[in-house]
């Protein structure tokens, strides 16, 4: 279905995934190509099954039928001439490594300093010099505009940081894809635009990027392509203007209105916010964008 | 209209509210110390000098290091070991592991240690004269240990002692492990780590926030328990010999109390190192949730 051509193998192929959590079925046989580079966004209401779709690619969850390939491995089982082997945790493990992942609520290891959090991965799975990842590190703190909190505790964070501080922790791994499950969704209205500027570089960038997400306009801005889910299927799928401003399923035309009613309100509700305490905030909301500029 | 600068309320400068109860409590309580330390002074069956110098008799303080110190680092270092393994036991997929564990939690905590170092003195040695290692139903042996050598030593009595504390210590390591989120341990398999890295590097280190308190409660519980060594026939231990210095002058006051200052001073100290523990593991957090302190409560209470 997908409008864009692309050459050469998907570095994500999903064909027919299938999930059941106590009988209940959440993915009913979704099939997906993600290709290199290419920044796709999963959109649909809650308990659609995007978030477990997600999930499944780095066999956070296993999945009970199809097959998921990354960037030409079989995920979680090993095919030994039409038998499929279940891999060892020590194997998982190491498909995982590839594949960098940032949580709705951050999770970044609260016993760590910002900085050991970012080099705990290279160190001890990659099993590289402390040296070389310490400079990387502080590097990857640069880029996601934290380069003065290395020794910052998560607790010392607001959300909007340790978020940043979680991406750049899955970028140390310099993984070929990155995941994010709804990495705004836990974040103060005023602190989401920090982290989409720096999910937006790192798009332009080229990383390959699937993300979960409710930021609408983020999705039309950044995305190749939007994928909207629903019941635990692909109602729709293409480039986000034929999607966004042209839904073709009634589905998908619901709960887009609804997004934009939300997205509407949270809008006045920050300029609200700004012309109570702060006038300056005014100007980072351009055009209607929820983004305002990173505020540390 | 807008107040003048003058109209606007300034700093508080408020009376305290008065609190007579509170130096009612004072007074009294000033008065029963006063009476306290008047009957140590005053009355001549105290006998402090005599205390002090069974304190610092050398089998008295042979018996501190061997039996009480090394006796309760023996105690917990097992309990400690062995209850993390069967905690992470406990938790395993695999239903014999966990059933073993159960098993050994449900045995050891019936088992009162007194008992149970009496079981260890008497009863093994009497069984087995010495202890192999090998292939069952054979004469190969790896490993032979003659149990007649350690019997009545401390290491037996600490490995007793440690056996049943494994019990408990196993409940508080699963209450810790328990109360990490369940997040932290898929950050850490998202980033590439192996269960056993993600239970070491991740998981554990933050259970040791809520592992630490009660680990030091049990510590300090420990030394306390030394002092049941004797049912193990094990004498080099603080309170057989405070008291036998006692009973050989018909000085047992002074024995007993001789006793009880030394245990008091090791208590002290480790309350202090405790508190420095629970700095360290507690960097980076605030107080644990209140479900863990729950948890622990009740672990607590079974004791």
């Amino acid at each position: 279905m997908s409008t864009t051509q692309h050459s050469g193998e998907p570095l994500v192929h999903a064909v027919n995934v299938t999930k059941s959590f106590h009988g209940n079925q959440v993915l009913k046989g979704i099939d997906m190509d993600v290709h290199p580079g290419e920044v796709v966004c999963l959109l649909g209401p809650s308990g659609s099954g995007k978030t477990t779709f997600l999930r499944c690619i780095n066999q956070l969850e296993s999945i009970d039928g199809g097959r998921i390939w990354v960037d030409g491995d079989l995920m979680g089982y090993a095919d030994r001439g039409g038998t499929l082997h279940h891999l060892t945790d020590k194997q998982i493990a190491a498909q995982r490594r590839e594949i960098g992942m940032v949580f709705q609520r951050f999770n970044l290891f609260p016993h760590k300093t910002a900085l050991e959090n970012i080099m705990e991965a290279p160190i001890q799975v990659k099993g590289e010099k402390k040296a070389a990842v310490r400079e990387r590190a502080l590097a990857l703190l640069e880029q996601v505009g934290l380069k003065d909190k290395p020794s910052a505790y998560p607790a010392q964070l607001s959300g909007g940081q340790q978020q940043r501080v979680a991406i750049a922790r899955a970028l140390a791994m310099e993984p070929k894809l990155m995941l994010f499950d709804e990495p705004t969704s836990a974040l103060d209205p005023e602190l989401v635009g920090e982290v989409l500027k720096v999910m937006r570089q790192l798009a332009k960038d080229g990383m390959t990027m699937i993300v979960v997400t409710h930021e609408m306009s983020f999705a039309r801005e950044v995305a190749d392509r939007v994928v909207f889910m629903d019941g635990g299927v692909v109602v729709e799928q293409g480039p986000p203007n034929e999607v966004i401003s042209n839904p073709q399923h009634a589905r998908t035309k619901s709960f887009l209105s609804r997004m934009r009613q939300e997205e509407q309100e949270h809008v006045e509700h920050l300029l609200e916010a700004a012309q109570r305490k702060e006038p300056d905030l005014l100007a980072d909301v351009e055009g209607g964008q929820t983004a305002a500029g990173p505020r540390d | 209209m807008t107040p003048q600068a003058e109209d606007r309320p300034g700093l508080i400068n408020a009376r305290p509210v008065r609190h007579p109860g509170r130096w009612v409590a004072v007074v009294v309580i000033a008065v029963l110390v006063a009476m306290m330390i008047s009957s140590f002074v005053t009355n001549d069956k105290w006998n402090w000098s005599y205390t002090f110098q069974i304190m610092v008799q050398k089998p008295v303080i042979q018996g501190v290091y061997v039996g009480t110190i090394l006796g309760t680092v023996i105690a917990m270092a097992v309990g400690i070991v062995l209850g993390i393994i069967l905690a992470i036991m406990r938790m395993s997929n695999n239903f014999v592991l966990r059933g073993v564990s159960f098993a050994y939690t449900a045995f050891f905590r019936s088992i009162p240690r007194y008992v149970l170092l009496s079981l260890f003195a008497v009863g093994i040695g009497y069984l087995y004269n010495t202890f192999q290692i090998g292939v069952p139903f054979t004469s190969i042996h790896f490993f032979t240990l003659d149990y007649q050598a350690y019997s009545s030593t401390v290491w037996i009595g600490g490995l007793a002692l440690g056996l049943s504390e494994a019990a408990y210590m196993a409940e508080i390591a699963r209450a810790g492990i328990l109360s990490v989120d369940k997040g932290q341990a898929e950050a850490a398999q998202a980033i590439g780590m192996s269960p056993g890295k993600t239970m070491r590097r991740i998981v554990l280190p933050q259970a040791m926030r809520v592992i630490v308190p009660p680990t030091g409660n049990e510590t300090i519980a420990m030394v306390k328990d030394t002092s049941l060594f004797i049912a193990a026939q094990i004498t080099l231990e603080l309170y057989y010999q405070a008291t036998l210095f006692g009973s050989r002058t018909f000085q047992v006051m002074s024995g007993l109390m001789a006793a009880t200052l030394w245990y008091l001073i090791l208590c002290s100290v480790l309350m202090v190192g405790q508190s420095y523990l629970e700095k360290y593991f507690g960097r980076g957090f605030g107080a644990p949730s209140a479900k863990a302190q729950q948890k622990l409560q009740q672990v607590a209470a079974d004791h």
